[in-house]
């Protein structure tokens, strides 16, 4: 991965779903601080918006860091996803289009990524599971 | 409870998102709009989804489900509005709300939804009309 500065950083919180609406407009402020377009913007926030619900859903609940970052060319917006929940034991297969544990179509991961400029996950199971994305102003 | 207000107007139903969808939000809408279906005989429902700046897998897939779940019952809908970024976030996602009735506006999703409805009458028309 390409060296990154942190320009800002935020940490949030979130434990209920009622958090997801204000952690959405989070995202949305730094998007909009590092000068991201509408298009980007969308993709980031729902991105996001998939990510936070796993947190929620199989992570219960859990901190995502909000910060806006350079590579030196370019500002962009990383986020990065923590939980202490069960953790993947098969983090290829949660990658696979169409593959879920729930009762979801199974888009979340393979599709979040798509939506990304850079994507990583980190699993342990019975510690946890962290998510890094991170979205350049142009990418 | 937050509650997305549904709109009776005639034979139809109108739906117009104001707000920022989160999940509980959006099943709530689900079963409401299928209960306002039955409650008031209604032949279509319209959502306008104008304001909506984020649609996710979820919100989409619950999209979808109010349409299967409308024609089910014998009513039809169309979902008008989306916004270009929300269209292009959702193919990129993969979901392509394959099945959903769509328009660019009110207007044209009013007429969709009325020739839609003079289709299906005609159809269950001639049905009748074979079984006889």
């Amino acid at each position: 991965m390409i060296m990154t500065t942190i320009l800002n950083k935020q940490d949030f919180v979130i434990i209920r779903e009622q958090d997801v609406v204000p952690f959405r407009n989070q995202v949305k402020d730094a998007a909009v601080k590092v000068g991201m377009g509408i298009l980007n913007q969308t993709k980031l926030i729902t991105a996001a918006s998939e990510l936070v619900r796993n947190l929620l859903k199989y992570g219960g609940g859990g901190t995502v860091e909000i910060e806006t970052v350079s590579n030196g060319r370019e500002n962009g917006v990383r986020l990065r996803f923590s939980d202490k929940g069960p953790g993947i034991k098969d983090v290829d297969l949660a990658m696979k289009d169409g593959y879920s544990t729930g009762k979801s179509l199974g888009l979340g991961l393979p599709g979040t990524k798509r939506l990304v400029n850079e994507f990583d996950i980190q699993s342990t199971v019975g510690e946890g599971t962290t998510v890094t994305i991170i979205k350049w102003k142009n990418g | 409870m937050e509650r997305i207000p549904i709109l009776k107007m005639g034979d139809f139903l109108l739906v117009t998102i104001q707000v920022d969808l989160y999940d509980q939000l959006a099943e709530n809408l689900e079963s409401d709009l299928v209960n306002a279906v039955k409650k008031h005989n209604s032949k279509g429902v319209l959502i306008d989804i104008s304001s909506v700046s984020i649609i996710d897998s979820f919100m989409g897939r619950i999209l979808g489900n109010i349409g299967v779940m409308s024609r089910i019952m014998g009513a039809q809908s169309v979902i008008v509005g989306m916004q270009p970024a929300v269209a292009m976030t959702l193919v990129e996602l993969g979901l392509t709300l394959t099945g959903v009735a769509t328009a660019l506006n009110v207007e044209k999703g009013m007429e969709l939804l009325r020739s839609k409805i003079l289709l299906s009458e005609g159809q269950s028309y001639d049905h009748d009309n074979n079984t006889e």
